[in-house]
């Protein structure tokens, strides 16, 4: 099953350990991530459903572009890591 | 007189006491490292409220209380699911897409003594919304966002309109006054059902001069409301300084006021609608004190006459700016607090005569206010 993943900054905020979860898109993913932990979604996502305008989702280390739908296929053992976008110093 | 101030920074969010006289002292922080842009207790109930913006995580809404005294995030407000086909909304100067969705709690204000529960919040991209349970739920105020000149709104300071004045008459809680920049002032006299444009008198210099005039068009900076003469409106706009004598129908227009009449706080006298102060700098870009000299204007006249206020403020090399929410009258009116961009904080006892710098090494200040 895929692991899902945080940054560590996100942990000073709200609770969000490593999980593996049953999905097969980043979508269902993050939805099974969120009940769990509901706090966690208005951190990642905006009030419209929308991944923040400063985060990123990674796949396997690629950034995906649907930053609404999250419909990108995931298999086992795919990782999925969610993270600031940082850019700069 | 109050004998606490918080003090919401760049870098957390501060409360200061009083262990002397004239001595400040920071008595506890919260949320160090994170950019607190507003803290409020609300005098009612007690609780305190603390806004952040987390930029990468969004923008969040603390409270504590007397039974939870432990910072706790309660709900933010919300604005409901973008309709199905409609055009998103652009700013008529840019033409950059207007957000449909919380960027930023900018007011944060208790309702009516009638209205226990009730606290009102000002958000960009320009949502106004409303709590009847200290904050646990918020509705967007459809009637204010759906009043067909909002597609005049636009951006000022910020890339998107927002409200950052919330006036709640203290005779009608009822009638809410609130400005945005840029949108200029409207007003409500049925708790929100529906909305008028006021605010006749405002004149916006960078506009062409055929819509220098036009109401929705105006970008005032805050509005003060005087306690006891709700009726007395003051604004610091981007064009200078207005009165309304009138609950805001009307304003007249500041022309003179010490070394400027550009910037952004203004506080009123809580039982004297005629005395004021503002905290001049530089129009438009440079926002820097006039000649490096931070003073605060004070008029007693109802806008006659401004007397510059300098004894305790530094008067060489001085670059603070102070934002809109960052100079705070008590409820006795002799108390002033005042915080810059460049984390100072100074008081003073007797309307401004004389400061006393209470902190020169807090974090950029967004907000001060007395509890």
């Amino acid at each position: 099953m895929p692991k899902v993943s945080f940054t560590s900054n996100l942990r000073r905020h709200v609770d969000c350990p490593e999980q593996v979860v049953a999905a097969s898109t980043v979508a269902e993913a993050l939805d099974l991530v969120f009940s769990q932990h509901p706090r966690l979604k208005g951190y990642v996502l905006d009030d419209q459903g929308s991944l923040h305008r400063h985060m990123a989702i990674l796949v396997n280390g690629q950034a995906i572009r649907d930053r609404k739908q999250f419909a990108q296929p995931v298999e086992d053992h795919d990782e999925i890591f969610i993270m600031q976008a940082l850019s700069g110093g | 007189m109050s004998n606490k101030l918080l003090v919401s920074t760049r870098k957390g969010l501060f409360t200061l006491g009083q262990s002397a006289p004239h001595q400040w002292n920071i008595q506890s922080s919260a949320f160090l490292g994170d950019s607190v842009t507003l803290a409020i207790v609300d005098p009612r109930s007690g609780h305190s409220y603390a806004a952040l913006n987390h930029g990468h995580f969004g923008v969040k809404l603390h409270r504590k209380t007397n039974v939870k005294p432990d910072w706790h995030e309660i709900s933010t407000p919300t604005y409901p699911d973008f309709p199905d086909e409609r055009e998103p909304d652009r700013c008529p100067m840019r033409g950059i897409e207007i957000p449909w969705k919380l960027e930023l709690i900018w007011a944060l204000v208790p309702g009516g003594a009638d209205q226990p529960g009730r606290l009102w919040c000002g958000t960009l991209p320009g949502g106004l919304f409303r709590s009847d349970d200290h904050g646990d739920n918020w509705t967007l105020v459809q009637s204010l966002w759906d009043v067909p000149e909002r597609a005049k709104w636009m951006g000022g300071g910020y890339d998107y309109p927002g409200i950052h004045s919330i006036c709640v008459d203290p005779r009608n809680s009822s009638h809410i006054t609130v400005a945005i920049s840029c949108g200029g002032v409207w007003e409500t006299t049925d708790d929100g059902a529906s909305w008028s444009l006021i605010g006749q008198g405002l004149r916006n210099d960078y506009l062409p001069p055929d819509q220098a005039f036009d109401p929705v068009a105006q970008d005032p900076h805050i509005m003060v409301q005087c306690p006891s003469s709700p009726d007395h409106l003051w604004i610091q706009h981007h064009n200078g300084i207005f009165k309304s004598v009138d609950g805001g129908k009307s304003f007249a227009e500041i022309q003179e006021a010490g070394p400027s009449v550009f910037g952004f706080a203004a506080a009123v006298h809580p039982q004297n609608p005629d005395t004021a102060w503002f905290v001049p700098a530089i129009k438009d870009e440079q926002r820097i004190p006039v000649n490096g000299k931070l003073v605060v204007t004070r008029t007693r006249d109802g806008g006659e006459s401004f007397e510059a206020l300098s004894e305790g403020l530094p008067q060489t090399h001085a670059y603070d700016l102070v934002y809109r929410h960052a100079l705070a009258i008590d409820e006795s009116g002799h108390q002033l607090a005042m915080g810059s961009t460049t984390g100072n904080l100074w008081t003073t006892k007797n309307h401004g005569d004389i400061w006393t710098i209470a902190s020169s090494t807090l974090p950029p200040i967004h907000s001060v206010s007395y509890f």
